[in-house]
């Protein structure tokens, strides 16, 4: 008993992982290709097809839910679907999207008004064809795996065998085009090959979200590369995880939906991936934008000490906690910052720039200052529009740059507003230490 | 005997819809130019290339390269489509890009091999990319991108070179090495047709000029065309632009016949 559970629940998981990893290859191209709403439309235009073949089959005398029998029916219709996209925004001046629109509807609604029909008159149990509006993995019977093996190696196959031509076709098809490929087979070649991804997943992720399992671990595979091959890899690898984890959650109760887990599954990798994914990960690009404040921060605190020191020519005399803040109102935990850098010393009420404290505000203000001179020099831009322009840059400009608009401008002594450009500390006004 | 010209325009038409973007277009350019398509937005520039490359609908006439139609030709000739026509995000090195212009020299059930590869390198060397041939072509500047489609066309080894605005937005660096290249090509016998916006440089950069309004203006050497009149007629009011294009033209002349001297 135990064994034969275990066989059915490999076999689910065998057959949904296998599914994800088709629609994900698949799902690469169609998501370059900007195609991610093709496949939902197909998806649905599928269902009045797997009714039709389903009643084709009771009208034949032969079992109905044979797989070869539904799959057929759901690539005939997906095909219609296609076939009247392609009609729509030819021939009419509807766009795309729009055309992508209708075939969804229309072609879902005539399937629901049959599934409804074969309820009704065969009954929910026997006809079991709901479980393609969301999916029922737990349905699959070995020979559904095979199928899905079958086929789905069919078409990672062809996917394989034309790779680079697929990549250009995408990627530039007026030069593809130059180049003597029948650029319009290979879309239709590439459609199809979408069309079958799909229709192979129908059963087991259901019509309304399959399009998910195209788009998703493609998504989440475009963080991770900048490679076609290794994107198209990655991305079947992270379907399959995502199949083979929804299904295997699905079992868990046996009323769960299949599809949806699935995607489920698949929209957690995809959150990850846009996260946690080394170049374009927004979360380590949020934690880069947080360390640049915390820099322009500490810097601005800096500049502060700095200016606070022209005043009186004792750049690194102690001041007054309370005087620095009255600046710009800067954070206490810049100067935190700061001190544990050891750019300032602080003692009590009292902080004071260290040595290195000192060359880090002198390089700013000095970078801060030659912008500002460089700005009103070349771009003839009015006194008063300077500063807010150089607050941002001064920040931002290495010392290459730096150094090379100094060399410009001929190594100026004063800015726009007559203060002096500090080039290095000022020997005599190290001062004893706090 | 006449030598046959690399690109000839017949009587050709060319409609979008029922817009009709070309009229009546009778032109030839002889082989070994660097030749400018020049006319205002909407002349109908990129168009007449397209049509060259099968690319656009011709509704009457034909076009010949070297004195063939287009398709029996099309090993001969090398497109560089506009930067912008590209999604440049999209997953790929600047290799794999270069690469693809190798796609067609053999069947296409073969893929590239190790030696299409030297020659990928060998033309992004000419570009000065080669040390870009690994970069993701997301992380290029608008320059690098319009290099790295120009060694893709280097790579298809062509005799007819047809660009779509091949110095549109690029640093002057970069205006000058796809220049010096083109030259290059010009000098050993090869033929470029550029769509080109930027009339002050077209008498200094070009041998040969289309001017080009929707009909055809004008065509031929700098020279013979390329003056007041012609661009007057092909611009009607853009008065300011012309006059601007004319003093350098003058100054390029003068230039020149210094150089001369």
């Amino acid at each position: 008993m135990v064994a034969a559970m275990d066989f059915t629940l490999f076999n689910v998981v065998l057959g949904s992982a296998l599914l994800g990893l088709v629609a994900g290859a698949l799902g690469s191209f169609a998501f370059l290709n900007r195609q991610s709403l093709l496949g939902d439309a197909l998806a649905h235009a599928a269902l009045p097809g797997v009714c039709l073949a389903f009643l084709l089959g009771i009208a034949l005398d032969i079992p109905p839910k044979q797989p070869l029998l539904l799959l057929g029916g759901a690539l005939l219709t997906a095909w219609i679907g296609t076939l009247a996209i392609l009609a729509i925004t030819r021939t009419t001046r509807l766009k795309q999207d729009a055309a992508l629109g209708i075939v969804l509807s229309v072609f879902f609604g005539a399937g629901i008004v049959l599934l409804t029909a074969i309820q009704h008159n065969v009954g929910a149990q026997q006809s079991g064809l709901d479980s393609f509006l969301f999916g029922q993995a737990a349905s699959l019977l070995p020979s559904d795996v095979w199928v899905i093996g079958i086929l789905g190696g069919i078409v990672l196959t062809v996917l394989g065998y034309f790779f680079q031509t697929f990549r250009i076709v995408v990627f530039d098809p007026a030069c593809a085009a130059t180049l003597g490929l029948p650029v319009r087979r290979y879309e239709i070649l590439l459609t199809t090959l979408i069309v079958v991804a799909v229709v192979v997943g129908l059963q087991t992720v259901g019509v309304v979200l399959m399009a998910a399992m195209l788009v998703t671990p493609a998504a989440a595979a475009r963080q991770w590369t900048d490679r076609l091959g290794h994107m198209v890899m990655l991305a079947g690898a992270l379907g399959a995880v995502a199949g083979a984890t929804g299904a295997w959650a699905s079992s868990l109760e046996a009323r769960l939906p299949t599809g949806p887990l699935i995607v489920l599954a698949a929209t957690a990798l995809m959150l990850f991936s846009l996260l946690m994914s080394p170049r374009r990960g927004l979360f380590w690009a949020a934690m880069r934008r947080a360390a640049n404040r915390r820099r322009i921060a500490v810097e601005n605190l800096l500049k502060d000490l700095w200016r606070l020191g022209e005043r009186d020519g004792r750049f690194a005399s102690p001041r007054a906690v309370s005087d620095v803040m009255a600046v710009r109102a800067a954070s206490m935990s810049a100067l935190g910052q700061a001190q544990s850098s050891g750019l300032v010393r602080r003692n009590g009420t009292l902080v004071q720039l260290s040595e290195r404290g000192l060359q880090h505000a002198a390089r700013i203000v000095r970078n801060h200052r030659i912008w500002e001179l460089y700005l009103s020099r070349r771009l003839d831009l009015a006194d008063d529009h300077l500063h807010r322009d150089a607050e941002d840059m001064e920040h931002a400009l290495d010392d290459d740059v730096i150094e090379q608009i100094d060399e410009a401008l001929g190594r100026p002594g004063t800015d726009p507003h007559g203060r002096p450009i500090p080039r290095g500390v000022p020997g005599s006004t190290v001062e004893a230490a706090l | 005997m006449k030598k046959t010209p690399a690109l000839e325009f017949h009587d050709l038409t060319v409609a979008y819809d029922i817009k009709p973007v070309l009229w009546d277009v009778d032109l030839s350019i002889p082989e070994g130019q660097l030749v400018a398509i020049v006319g205002p937005n909407g002349a109908g520039k990129s168009t007449l290339l397209k049509a060259a490359l099968n690319l656009a609908p011709l509704s009457s006439g034909f076009v010949r390269v070297y004195g063939a139609p287009y398709p029996e030709m099309r090993k001969r000739v090398a497109y560089v489509p506009q930067r912008e026509s590209v999604d440049w995000d999209f997953p790929a090195s600047v290799l794999d890009v270069v690469l693809m212009g190798r796609y067609g020299k053999r069947g296409w059930f073969q893929r590239t091999n190790a030696a299409d590869r030297t020659r990928a390198l060998d033309c992004l060397g000419k570009v000065g990319m080669l040390e870009f041939a690994d970069r993701q072509i997301s992380r290029l500047s608008g320059g690098q991108q319009q290099r790295t489609f120009l060694a893709r066309a280097l790579a298809q080894d062509a005799d007819l070179y047809l660009m779509d605005e091949p110095f549109a937005g690029v640093d002057v660096v970069t205006e000058r090495a796809i220049l010096t290249l083109l030259r290059e090509l010009r000098d050993t016998g090869k033929t470029v047709v550029c769509v080109h916006h930027d009339l002050q440089t077209v008498g200094e950069y070009f041998d040969w000029v289309v001017l080009l309004n929707m009909r055809l203006v004008a065509a031929g050497p700098i020279a013979e065309v390329f003056n007041t009149d012609k661009l007057q007629a092909t611009y009607g009011g853009h008065l300011s632009i012309l006059e601007r294009a004319a003093t350098r033209l003058l100054k390029d002349r003068r230039g020149r016949a210094r150089d001369a001297r």
